[in-house]
């Protein structure tokens, strides 16, 4: 059965199944790992012919409600670290309001998708190889030991000021860094059409020191309120959110969080990180080639009454 | 219905004071407005008419029709990508003028042979010629490679269509053909232009318009995202946020049961 839906922002016609099935899938990466699996859908967004402005601003409407549901599975098993992610927050929201400023100028010179493009190579790649190598050795180490990783390092994170209380995280750091990557992530966020979860979790866990049972849930609360805001700007400046696709997305979506969050909390943290890390990679691959090889065309069309 | 609108323009032809010179174009369109719902999925237009005329058909050249449907007209811009830096980037950019956002041609023939140049620069009847690209040449060297990927990227997306031979004409006088919109269709004023030429010179010329609107919910929605975007944005979240919970309390409803 065909059933076709006319978005209305967008103003194309696409599968309606196509799209809940994409949400569900995107939906049960998303609960795995914490993600809120907008780097895979963003570009898949691209790939059904859907304009990538819309792509963005929709697809951060969408990761509100599938971190939603998340973050509610989250809360309920307490592993959201509440302090963390108010900080991570502040700066997530002073990014979003700059990158949507990125977005909106980036816009007007035709360079967007070059630098939506670059940017997804760049990240991706070096997180999901650092991901790949430290879970891997995380593993050898494991099974030659038998005991799990040591997890706290003291690094130059833990010599700066402001410091303050995590005490879901167990930890005592300044909030200098978590501000920093909070920005960091907003910017992503507006930019990429992304929850900006592979940059934070990794951030999280590596230069944070936190651990890894309340990254996820702590990443996704930062996330919802992040996104809506990024929603709001965009549906305010760009008028690129497309209500309809979102819902669908969404409901695919939603179902799919609750049965990834099921899978993950069976998986050990190594197994759950080395499979990011390959998913993270794969996506960056794709990417990474549509940039390098001759496009079959080379022109592009976009609307000319911009300044 | 067809049949009904033959019969319509019948009664058209007989009830229409005779002019007097040579032959004019009589025609309709099986709907004056296309309704964009929540599952469209492209629409056909039917086209048909009749030639109206006092004297005695005229042997030769043979009359050819051609009909156009246009959708509203706007800048684009084109970029090219080249190589730099060993990955694939925009560089050149050109800004054509006004270029149709739906073009078809239907003809009884070839187009280049119903159809002089001079003719059709005066009526911008072929599809390089509906788009007006003046200031492209002042732009870039090689500014038709930018009108031509316009015309081969909007055709890939059955945006343009070239439907040679695609009109039935009969006895000289009746004539009828159909155009497939494609679901991508943008809203606005559609413009049928019907042509009637004999030996490439146009002898008539009829034009009638078509309302392209988004209707219902889908009108709902994008007057709302753009007449009161905040709104919009907070009632996307909030659907967005009951769904995300209600779905997860009905799955977590039926795991326990």
């Amino acid at each position: 059965m065909v059933m076709q839906i006319y978005l209305p922002i967008a103003e194309i016609s696409v599968n309606a199944f196509l799209l809940l099935g994409l949400g569900g899938l995107v939906g049960i990466l998303s609960g795995m790992f914490g993600v809120g699996g907008g780097f895979l859908m963003t570009p898949l967004l691209f790939f059904i012919g859907i304009p990538p402005a819309v792509a963005v601003a929709t697809e951060a409407n969408q990761i509100v409600a599938s971190s939603f549901s998340g973050v509610l599975a989250h809360v309920k098993r307490r592993t959201v670290d509440f302090r963390m992610g108010t900080v991570l927050l502040i700066g997530g929201l002073v990014g979003a309001a700059l990158g949507v400023q990125l977005f909106n100028t980036l816009k007007s010179v035709g360079q967007v998708d070059l630098l939506v493009k670059l940017s997804y190579v760049i990240f991706l790649g070096i997180i999901g190889g650092l991901m790949f190598f430290e879970s891997l050795r995380a593993i050898r180490r494991s099974r030659v030991t038998g005991g799990a990783a040591k997890r706290r390092k003291h690094n130059w994170v833990h010599n700066l000021p402001f410091k303050m209380k995590f005490r879901t995280s167990g930890l005592y750091i300044s909030v200098i860094p978590p501000l920093i990557i909070g920005v960091f992530v907003g910017v992503l966020a507006a930019i990429m059409g992304v929850g900006g979860g592979f940059i934070m979790v990794p951030a999280m866990i590596y230069l944070l020191g936190m651990p890894t049972k309340v990254v996820v849930g702590t990443s996704l609360f930062q996330i919802i309120f992040v996104t809506a805001f990024t929603t709001l700007l965009h549906a305010t400046t760009n008028f690129t959110v497309d209500m309809p696709l979102a819902v669908l997305l969404l409901i695919g979506g939603v179902v799919g969080a609750q049965i990834g969050t099921r899978i993950g909390t069976r998986l050990k943290a190594e197994q759950l990180r080395i499979l990011l890390a390959i998913m993270v990679l794969a996506v960056c691959a794709k990417l990474a080639f549509d940039l390098l090889l001759q496009p079959s065309e080379l022109y592009s069309l976009g609307p000319g009454g911009g300044e | 219905m067809i049949l009904r609108h033959l019969l319509v323009v019948f009664a058209l032809l007989i009830a229409l004071p005779a002019q007097g010179e040579g032959e004019a174009v009589v025609a309709g369109l099986s709907q004056n407005r296309v309704a964009i719902t929540a599952n469209f999925d492209g629409s056909e237009i039917l086209i048909f008419g009749a030639v109206k005329r006092e004297e005695p058909i005229p042997e030769a050249p043979p009359l050819e029709v051609i009909v156009t449907v246009s959708g509203p007209s706007e800048p684009v811009l084109v970029r090219r990508k080249a190589r730099r830096f060993g990955i694939w980037v925009n560089t050149d950019s050109v800004l054509v003028d006004a270029a149709p956002s739906f073009y078809a041609v239907a003809t009884t023939k070839p187009l280049a042979d119903i159809l002089r140049d001079v003719e059709d620069l005066r009526y911008q009847i072929s599809i390089p010629r509906a788009i007006r690209s003046v200031g492209a040449a002042m732009q870039i060297r090689d500014s038709a490679n930018f009108t031509d990927a316009v015309i081969r990227i909007r055709t890939d997306k059955s945006l343009y269509q070239m439907l040679e031979g695609q009109v039935n004409l009969s006895e000289s006088t009746l004539f009828n053909t159909s155009v497939a919109l494609p679901s991508n269709l943008i809203e606005g004023a559609y413009t049928t232009r019907i042509f009637l030429t004999r030996g490439g010179t146009v002898v008539d010329a009829f034009d009638t318009e078509l309302e392209v609107r988004k209707v219902g919910l889908e009108r709902w929605v994008y007057n709302l995202a753009y007449d009161r975007p905040l709104i919009y944005g907070l009632l996307s979240l909030f659907i967005a946020i009951v769904a995300g919970w209600g779905a997860s309390a009905v799955f977590r409803y039926f795991l326990r049961s």
